[in-house]
């Protein structure tokens, strides 16, 4: 599993499974959050955001947490394959969480009657956007792609004490925000018609960052070992060598 | 079951609704895509170098 070639040929082996119940789990979700889900006797329809806005942020967290780890990995055991599931971890948990803020603006505006405010639980979420950014520049700008990925993960691992901030951020200071409605100790104060295409889009997005993460990951591993003979394998270079 | 047009609609809240559907799907859609086209333009520069390195 943890050699170059062989993570290749599985990942290939696997993709088509992983689309396949990203898009069923996506079209349930939808289907269920759009047309079978009640509109909200506060908020109408517009809640219906909630079903991108809340797994977006989640997801923003999570693969947060997932780059810093492998990064760690990297840093400690010097694993190839981890420092590149972290690189690769990157542009999605970035994508994520700019939908996450973006899909909250367009909810606070009809909501709460503004775009934006500058209250902690934003701020911190757009502070992991420069975060999940800063990672990417700083990668993009070393050459030496080992070393790359050493500082990346050290700069990620700095800016894991944003995460318990931004969860934490709408009991500690008092915001526009709503506090937690699913994750709550007792139980969840949101109707199960409402929770049941929520947890779909939660589980659509977990397979869709395996997907994307899974993807640029192959790209990485080609550009990073391109004179590798299992690459020129692939490419059929070597092949064409060994006749001529 | 409601019509297409009250479904469009959304309340009221189209707008809102429907540009944070729309950028999520595109956002995600272009997270697919990139690394795909990439590596297609990896393949395309190695078969490049070989005919190079054949000439």
């Amino acid at each position: 599993m943890a050699s170059p070639p062989h993570f290749y040929a599985i990942v290939d082996r696997l993709m088509p499974w992983l689309i396949a119940i990203f898009v069923l789990l996506v079209l349930a979700g939808l289907y269920d959050g759009l047309f079978l889900a009640p509109a909200d006797y506060q908020q109408g329809d517009s809640y219906r955001i909630i079903f991108i806005h809340v797994p977006s942020a989640w997801m923003s967290l999570f693969i947060y947490v997932v780059m810093a780890l492998a990064g760690a990995i990297g840093l400690v055991w010097r694993i190839k394959l981890a420092e590149i599931v972290a690189i690769s971890s990157a542009p999605v948990g970035a994508s994520f969480t700019f939908i996450a803020l973006l899909t909250g603006s367009l909810w606070g505006k009809p909501m709460w009657g503004t775009w934006w405010v500058w209250d902690a639980r934003l701020t911190s979420e757009l502070i992991l956007l420069f975060l999940y950014l800063g990672v990417m520049g700083l990668y993009n700008a070393i050459d030496d792609k080992r070393a790359a990925s050493r500082a990346v993960a050290i700069l990620a691992l700095v800016g894991v004490v944003n995460i318990p901030i931004i969860h934490y951020s709408v009991e500690w200071w008092s915001t526009l925000h709503q506090g937690p409605t699913v994750t709550k100790i007792d139980k969840p104060s949101i109707h199960i018609s409402m929770l049941i295409p929520l947890l779909l889009m939660a589980v659509a997005f977990k397979f869709f960052y395996i997907i994307a993460m899974l993807q640029r990951a192959q790209t990485e591993l080609l550009l990073r070992e391109q004179n590798a003979q299992w690459v020129k394998a692939i490419t059929g270079l070597g092949v064409d060598d060994e006749l001529a | 079951m409601m019509n297409w047009h009250e479904f469009f609609a959304m309340g009221g809240y189209a707008f809102y609704v429907w540009s944070a559907y729309g950028v999520t799907f595109i956002v995600l859609l272009i997270n697919f895509i990139l690394p795909v086209l990439q590596r297609h333009r990896f393949f395309r520069q190695q078969v490049l170098k070989q005919k190079r390195q054949k000439s």
